[in-house]
């Protein structure tokens, strides 16, 4: 009779702990991804953790199998005190945890050219490009070939990748949605890379997680992954909206609030993502070589060559400039030094 | 003009949750006073404590007060996990932001750099220079200096609590968030000098300590003889020689920016918070290293004495230790993989990081094969040590999984890493402190700690720790930030709830804490130490008497072999009174520790508060202590034979009665 209530007991804590772990799953968005990015990363972490574990498992056994079996009141156990060498031992407990790291290491290699951010997602569709502005403390988001904005709320097109470029007007924050994957820091004065793509549509959540002061914890914002056809619905409903972002308003929402509504700006401010960069690059003149008709993607990451050719007031057209190669992640200061140098 | 920006509304008493605080600190000093004054005991305690030089005094001094500030460092752990639990929704909880962000930056510090330090450097004095077999440290009273300028920063953390603001940037400073223009309060100042004095005080702690090791080893204590706690000591030393400068620079140029409008960290005029970032992560990660490897050294020694065996892989270990230390200053980028730099740098310090895996693991697994054919007693320090064993691998499987890059995108800055951090920091470092404090603490006082409410605490803090952190890593999977003091989503909130618990249980092991030492004091008769080696140890600092007497050594051992003290008590050569004393020559009690200390506590408050002239008028004395102190020629005085005599004859007389005892037995 006892036994089978506690066969119960048992059954039912197994019961209650299964469920709470498959909800928990559910609800680790992070491992339950929605985009290409974040599933391969969550892959990633999977596969690291059962490596891992091939260290790990043996301490668990071997900490408390030693513990029992050379306890002190257990005088049938073999006791050496002087024995403190083993080569064989040494051999193991050296390799093994290098081989782990070799095969570790090379995932690593790996994955971090995979799913490096700055690299465009391979598809057929064009991406999406959205400049994301960070705000005290909100989150603006600009669609440059569409000319409309967002305020607090990211509106994107499923199966379709998005190019992100991230700045901030303030202090430093990390652009993150987790059911995407990646996060990203956005930087006053420095542009970002980020390419996601949402699979599926759906309701998702971001935000910022660095901490940016008191609105901090106010700083997050809905993301709708719509299927092609409601994107163009809602791009058509969206340039019709009385709102307008104009500098005047864009200087408005700047000012440090938590929290303003979701916002729908049928205009903008053309190339407001440079024009929010330039006054943090005021001193190397950066602004000007942009208002001397540098190409839209910044003049600041032509190569060296071309800067020169900016400063002689010709502006610059980086023809050879490819998108997303390696010289795109260089920032401002990395032409900076050279300039320094160059003026010495 | 003579208080500087200082105003009376710059005392928080309007807000009940910092009144409260403040009020029940400050009753707990003036009744502490009150008894000091009461007992008359002002006098003693200066000459005998305050401007102590004796390294085991100033040792007791650090812990006494890393242990207060634990308690402080705890508090606001507690609330910050109350805030989380019930701060969902329409519930606001019942910290403002404001608040609650300052929260977070002070239990950062505090455990940091006012917990965990100060206990490190305080188990460093109680034990080098008798594990070594020297008299005291290298430069005693530059010893005491570092002790009260450590403590100078304590207190300007416990002012900021009081009078005006803490900094709410976080304990690793977030720029350009602390600069002026974001942050114009006193909070970002209080921060940027406590953290100031407490790091010039720790530099200087560790310049004392590798001339210690290096120059004042026993005769015949080659380095490869050297007891495993006194490796990881100097290599600690070495990184907090190598790295603190760093951070000291950083916070100079922090100042720079805060007080003559610079641009270092600033977004415009060339500033770069990226630069801040690198500095910080160039001390900050060898910095992690700085208060786990002594932690290690302990575990080794632990392991050691109580499996009654030799430690397994003695020279594995002393070169997993420096590989280590080597390492460590070669992974910081892998705080910020998410700034948007080329794979390639991400890549190369992804790997670096996960490499530092390979000589920790090693150490791990040398510690089990010293418990293999051993004949293991399950005494208070085991238990934390194997406590260890078993959680830290955990915190190191996810440090290698947030070392990839990629994987670390999606976890870094969540509830993940806080988990991760908190898994390496309360297993390495916490239970290793507390493994050296109940295997020292004999030595130190002469009586042992009450096991029953040692094995408590330690149950205490084992089960709290894991009720309290592990709930964070599925919240990081969740994508929960961290340092939120309010959230929307509902589905935290149990995870939340069951942490906030896991802190109460913790608490519960603090508690057990200080009832054992408590109990330990008032029954200490029952549980003395007549022997001076009561877990039966092997290495030096056990042959003495305890309390080891001030001069430490009668006579100075000349070492043969690594564990020199287990070789003696083998071949029947330990516990030999020798035939003749001599004088000994100990150093004075001097004055300038606490002075300095107090000067510099002055020197922090007016800066802090614009007070000017106060900021150089203590200057100049800190500047006039030093130079009195180096033209002062009386720092000696002579201990004579017969003194010595009389103390070890009294030690041998208890040691032959104990003896006795357990030959009965």
């Amino acid at each position: 009779m006892r036994k089978s209530k506690l066969t119960k007991l048992t059954k039912g804590i197994v019961l209650l702990l299964l469920t709470a772990m498959m909800s928990g799953c559910k609800d680790m968005v992070v491992l339950n991804s929605k985009g290409p990015i974040g599933r391969s990363e969550a892959e990633l972490i999977y596969v690291s953790f059962g490596l891992m574990l091939i260290v790990v498992l043996p301490v668990f056994v071997m900490t408390f199998w030693f513990a029992i079996r050379y306890r002190d009141s257990n005088k049938k156990a073999t006791y050496k005190p002087n024995w403190a060498h083993s080569n064989k031992i040494e051999f193991v407990v050296w390799t093994v945890p290098i081989i782990i790291i070799v095969i570790l290491s090379f995932l690593t290699w790996k994955s971090t050219k995979e799913l490096d951010p700055y690299k465009p997602i391979e598809s057929n569709v064009k991406p999406l490009e959205v400049d994301v502005i960070s705000l005290d403390w909100n989150w603006l988001f600009v669609y440059p070939e569409d000319s409309v904005a967002t305020l607090n709320e990211l509106v994107i097109e499923s199966g379709r990748p998005v190019s992100f470029r991230l700045t901030s007007q303030t202090v430093m924050t990390s652009f993150f949605i987790p059911q995407l994957g990646s996060q990203m820091y956005a930087m006053a004065g420095m542009r970002t890379r980020l390419n996601l793509m949402a699979d599926v549509p759906g309701t998702y959540m971001g935000r910022n997680l660095e901490y940016s002061g008191n609105g901090y914890h106010k700083m997050n914002f809905k993301v709708l992954a719509k299927t092609p056809e409601d994107f163009k619905a809602w791009l058509k409903t969206a340039k019709t909206t009385s709102d307008t972002l104009t500098m005047a308003q864009y200087e408005e929402i700047s000012k440090p609030k938590a929290g303003h509504p979701v916002k729908v700006y049928a205009s903008i401010v053309p190339d407001l993502f440079d024009k929010v960069m330039a006054p943090f690059m005021d001193w190397m003149n950066c602004h000007e070589m942009k208002m001397d008709g540098c190409s839209h993607e910044g003049a600041c990451e032509c190569s060296d060559k071309q800067m020169d050719k900016c400063h002689d007031k010709t502006g610059c057209e980086c023809p050879d400039m490819k998108k997303d190669s390696p010289e795109m992640g260089k920032s401002c200061h990395d032409m900076d030094n050279k300039k320094m140098e160059d003026n010495k | 003009m003579i208080f500087g920006k200082l105003q009376l509304s710059d005392i928080p008493y309007d807000n009940p949750v910092i009144a409260g605080a403040l009020a029940s600190s400050t009753i707990l000093a003036l009744v502490i006073i009150g008894l000091i004054t009461y007992y008359k005991k002002w006098g003693y305690l200066w000459k005998e404590w305050l401007t102590s030089v004796d390294h085991k005094k100033i040792g007791m001094m650090y812990i006494i007060f890393s242990l207060v500030m634990l308690l402080r460092g705890f508090a606001d752990g507690i609330m910050m996990r109350a805030q989380q639990a019930m701060a969902v929704g329409d519930n606001q909880g019942y910290l403002p932001s404001h608040h609650y962000d300052q929260i977070f930056g002070a239990h950062g510090t505090i455990m940091i750099i006012f917990f965990a330090m100060p206990f490190m450097v305080g188990l460093m004095n109680l034990v080098i220079p008798q594990q070594i077999g020297a008299r005291d440290v290298a430069f005693p009273v530059l010893n005491s200096i570092s002790l009260w300028l450590t403590a100078a920063g304590g207190a300007l953390m416990m002012i900021s609590l009081g009078v005006g603001e803490f900094s709410n940037t976080g304990w690793t400073g977030i720029a350009p968030l602390f600069e002026k223009a974001f942050n114009p309060g006193v909070g970002v100042d209080y921060w940027m000098w406590a953290f100031q004095i407490a790091g010039v005080g720790t530099t200087l702690a560790g310049v004392n300590f590798i001339v210690t090791i290096i120059k004042m080893r026993a005769p015949g204590m080659t380095l490869m003889k050297m007891p495993l706690f006194t490796w990881t000591t100097i290599i600690t030393n070495v990184l907090m020689v190598l790295s603190f400068p760093v951070i000291t620079a950083a916070l100079a140029l922090l100042a720079c920016d805060r007080y003559l409008d610079m641009h270092f960290f600033t977004n415009e005029l060339g500033g770069n918070m990226m630069l801040w970032n690198n500095l910080f992560w160039m001390w900050g990660h060898p910095e992690v290293y700085i208060v786990i490897l002594p932690a290690f050294g302990v575990y080794s020694e632990v392991v050691a004495t109580y499996s009654r065996k030799k430690l397994f892989g003695y020279k594995s270990l002393v070169w997993a230790t420096a590989a280590i230390m080597l390492l460590s200053f070669t992974v910081w980028l892998h705080h910020y993989f998410t700034m948007g730099n080329t794979t390639d740098v991400n890549t190369f310090f992804g790997i670096t990081t996960m490499m530092i895996a390979i000589p920790t693991g090693v150490k791990i697994y040398d510690w089990l094969f010293t418990m293999y054919r051993g004949r293991i007693t399950f005494s208070v320090p085991m238990y934390w040590t194997m406590g260890f064993f078993v959680t830290f691998v955990v915190g190191g499987m996810t440090g290698v999984l947030m070392a990839i890059p990629a994987a670390d995108f999606v976890v870094h800055n969540s509830l993940f890493l806080i988990a991760h951090f908190h898994n390496m920091l309360i297993p390495g470092v916490l239970y290793g402190y507390m493994a050296g404090y109940n295997y020292w603490f004999p030595k130190v006082t002469g009586f042992k700690l009450n096991e029953k409410w040692g094995k408590l605490s330690f149950w205490g803090w084992a089960v709290g720790f894991m009720v309290a952190f592990y709930p964070l890593y599925i919240l990081g999977f969740m994508g929960m930030p961290r340092r939120i003091s309010h959230y929307d989503n509902p589905e935290w909130q149990p995870y939340l709830i069951v942490a906030a618990i896991g802190t109460l249980i913790i608490g519960f092991g603090i508690f057990a804490t200080l009832v054992q030492l408590f109990l330990s004091i008032k029954d200490r008769k029952k549980n003395l130490d007549t022997t001076g080696d009561p877990w039966n140890a092997r290495t030096l600092e056990w042959s003495t008497a305890s309390p080891t007497p001030e001069y430490n050594f009668a006579v100075i051992p000349h070492v043969k072999e690594l564990d020199d003290f287990m070789r003696m008590k083998e071949d029947g050569t330990a516990y030999k009174q020798p035939e003749k004393y001599f004088d000994i020559m100990m150093p004075k009690n001097k004055p300038y520790g606490p002075l300095v200390g107090a000067f510099t506590i002055a020197f922090g408050f007016a800066i802090v508060w614009y007070i000017w002239w106060l900021v150089i008028v203590s200057l100049i004395a800190i500047i006039a202590l030093v130079i009195v102190m180096s033209f002062d020629d009386d720092m000696e005085y002579i201990i004579p034979a017969e003194e010595v005599k009389r103390q070890e004859d009294l030690h041998f007389e208890k040691l032959a009665i104990a003896m006795a005892q357990s030959d009965n037995k």
